[in-house]
């Protein structure tokens, strides 16, 4: 279980969350809708550890741990998964060893054996077939050369091999088409389980047709302003953020 | 007594001092006085049994090396060397080894269990001299080398010592020890080629192709050859050979200077390809102690379509000064020269090669990938020269500097001189920083902060590791994860 209390957090001196208070329980799927601007992305940062940005105030639990004392490779292995809204491209080094080198991490960290490589190809190219994406993705080095959609479906793969308990996606449906929303869609939902939770950030509402989320929060300004069930997701696509925030006020 | 036991006897009676066999008059004259001259040079020549034509080599090469200057061309910094305050001849073991692991520095100890090597060796190479695990390495090698004979000699590769080639195959040294590598060719050259005291010699005969990769590692009396080490290389015509240098341990010396020669030579159609992997003690954080490597390598492709090919993976030495060559005369033949340096701390490398087109339609590729960390100082110095017959020639090189940190240097100074215009020459060069977003990316999925930069830069290097033979090639991933540990956060 995840839960945020009061959490204050600034770049520099610029101040951007400013009091944020929300429990994701084990099981659920929340979303987090907003404007540009409103700290969604930076609200996933702070909680997967970038540096860049402080906590001012507030703290956060996961499972009951301090989440803020830990560093960040500390989170991914306690659980916590950040679908990158930008991934990044490493150069050389390929996808399949990249992502049996983090599973390798996350085993060792909870006093598991490793994976070897055959076994970690079996599955990895079960869960691509899976999520219909061409095996050579593997093959390929990191996000080089990715499409923005490849590079989207290929966090998936990840969160679908790494399994976390907590996965947060950040605008993960930008830029994507139907056919490629459906397969995040399909990649979320495959994982979800009273023992799985996930924090959906998304501009539109599209996405959510595919993740039905148990909740909806509105973020502007730093703060959640509304929360509803999915309803409240269809209520900003056909109002618009300014109607919902002003109501709010 | 069973042969087992008694050669159980024979190996402790040596590895305990060679008392029985009346050796200890000699000790005290193995080894010379500080300084070098004449004398120095004529006993070096006297301990080794050599021929009087070797000594007179030697002499004409010392009597070069004093009119000679050291260099200072490179792009490093070190006090002077006094030369007069060096030895340059000691007998192997003149001091004892620490007798148990416990006596060795944990540091050292530490860097051997993160490169994954097994204890035994480990205390081998940390030349701890309990009797159990000298008898053990006497076996290993004894064994391993043997059958290894018998094979290599089967076909009739010559793979031994340099100066027991001296005196079992002295019409091939003869002719073609310094062809490649002159004794007046540089300062550091002369230098070795006047007091050098052992190193590889390998012969392979017309058409054969050498059965198996031939390593340094497997080479007995390859320990205290390390400070003057002079390696011959023949492939005669049609002949191939793949052979490994180094070792990915960290190797201490005492002795700081080095000054390696390392002559190739292959005729039509022949392969060489000569993989080093070099990790001398850099020297500590702050720059103190540390080996300073001054090495000529070069390879003479005299055949048509003849082939070298240098791969090297360096990330010791406090100073490396090194340039693997290819001269290109046989028509159509191709250099290579895949190079990874790294530097930490406050080491200097300035690495690079030379490629000389000389026949036609000889072509050469050059992939180097400086990695420069701590405050350390990293400079690619390359030539590509083509000559007015290289008709055809072609030459690619691609160049990539990886900064990690803001208080190191990366430079790249590439010499191109061409003299025939129908010579193709391409140069690429980047230079990049460990992003921290790539950083983060990594360390979100749950690799530490350390596994994220040996991750990054082995993907930096892939197209240089690829060329290691296999088992190198996973050795030397992981000395370059630990080769950058601290250096980043």
């Amino acid at each position: 279980m995840l839960q945020i209390t009061n959490l204050h957090a600034a770049i520099g001196d610029k101040p951007i969350l400013r009091g944020i208070d929300l429990t994701v329980p084990d099981g659920e799927v929340h979303a987090i809708m907003g404007p540009n601007g409103s700290g969604k992305s930076t609200l996933s940062y702070v909680l997967s550890g970038r540096e860049d940005f402080t906590v001012t105030e507030g703290g956060v639990t996961f499972d009951g741990q301090d989440l803020l004392a830990l560093e960040p490779e500390q989170r991914a292995q306690a659980g916590l998964f950040l679908a990158f809204q930008a991934p990044v491209e490493l150069p050389g080094v390929g996808n399949a060893n990249f992502l049996r080198t983090a599973l390798n991490a996350l085993r060792r960290a909870r006093g598991e054996p490793e994976m070897d490589a055959a076994t970690f190809l079996k599955l990895a190219r079960a869960e691509a077939k899976r999520l219909h994406m061409p095996e050579d993705m593997l093959k390929r080095n990191v996000n080089v050369g990715f499409s923005g959609g490849e590079k989207k479906r290929n966090e998936v793969l990840q969160m679908a091999i790494l399994k976390p308990k907590l996965a947060i996606l950040d605008e993960t449906d930008s830029g994507l088409d139907i056919d490629a929303l459906r397969i995040v869609g399909d990649g979320v939902n495959a994982l979800r389980g009273p023992h799985f939770s996930a924090l959906v950030i998304t501009h539109h509402q599209r996405l959510l047709d595919h993740i039905v989320p148990d909740r909806v929060h509105v973020l502007a300004n730093g703060r959640i302003l509304r929360s509803g069930g999915p309803e409240l997701a269809r209520a900003l696509e056909a109002q618009g953020y300014a109607q919902v925030i002003a109501e709010a006020a | 007594m069973a042969a087992v036991a008694e050669t159980l006897d024979t190996v402790r009676n040596v590895t305990e001092g060679g008392y029985k066999w009346g050796f200890t008059t000699d000790i005290e004259m193995d080894f010379a006085p500080k300084g070098l001259n004449e004398d120095t040079v004529r006993l070096i020549s006297e301990r080794k049994g050599e021929p009087a034509w070797l000594l007179e080599w030697r002499l004409r090469a010392f009597a070069a090396w004093k009119t000679m200057e050291e260099p200072h061309w490179a792009h490093l910094g070190y006090p002077p060397i006094d030369y007069q305050d060096a030895f340059y001849y000691a007998a192997p073991k003149k001091k004892p080894g620490p007798a148990s692991l416990d006596e060795v520095d944990p540091e050292l100890l530490k860097m051997y269990e993160k490169l994954g090597i097994p204890l035994k060796e480990r205390a081998i190479l940390a030349g701890v001299e309990t009797r159990n695990i000298a008898v053990d390495a006497v076996f290993d090698s004894v064994s391993v080398a043997t059958t290894f004979r018998e094979s290599l000699a089967k076909s009739g590769v010559i793979f031994c010592p340099i100066s027991e080639a001296v005196r079992e195959h002295p019409e091939l040294v003869k002719q073609y020890l310094g062809s490649v590598v002159p004794p007046s060719d540089n300062f550091f050259a002369a230098l070795n080629s006047a007091v050098f005291t052992d190193g590889s010699f390998v012969f392979i005969p017309k058409g054969v192709a050498c059965p198996m990769e031939l390593s340094t590692y497997f080479r007995i009396n390859a320990q205290n050859t390390g400070q003057f080490e002079r390696t011959l290389i023949i492939a005669e015509a049609g002949a191939s050979v793949s052979y490994l240098e180094g070792c990915t341990a960290p190797m201490r010396d005492e002795n700081q200077l080095h000054a390696a020669v390392v002559e190739l030579v292959a005729m039509d159609d022949a392969r060489i390809k000569y993989s080093t992997v070099q990790n001398w003690y850099p020297g500590d954080a702050q720059g103190r102690g540390g080996i300073y490597n001054f090495v000529t390598k070069r390879g003479a492709c005299r055949g048509a379509r003849s082939k070298i090919s240098w791969t090297q993976v360096e990330t010791g030495s406090a100073i490396t000064w090194k340039y693997p060559s290819c001269i290109l005369q046989g028509e159509g033949s191709v250099g290579e020269f895949y190079s990874v340096a790294v530097t930490n701390n406050r080491q200097q490398a300035d690495t690079g090669t030379k490629m000389i087109h000389i026949g036609a339609n000889t072509t050469s590729t050059i992939i180097s990938k400086g990695i420069s960390a701590g405050h350390s100082n990293n400079t690619y110095r390359g030539l590509v020269r083509i000559l007015p017959k290289a008709t055809g020639a072609r030459n690619f090189t691609q160049c990539d500097s990886l900064l990690i940190g803001d208080q190191c240097g990366a430079h790249t100074v590439p010499y191109i001189e061409s003299r025939n215009a129908s010579a193709k020459v391409e140069h690429e060069a980047t230079t990049s920083k460990i992003a921290d977003d790539q950083l983060f990316y990594c360390r979100q999925r749950g690799l530490s902060e350390e596994d994220a930069v040996g991750l990054i830069v082995n993907g930096f290097c892939r197209d240089v590791l690829k060329e290691l033979p296999m088992e190198f090639a996973v050795e030397a991933q992981k000395l370059l994860a630990v080769s950058l540990e601290g250096s980043v956060g």
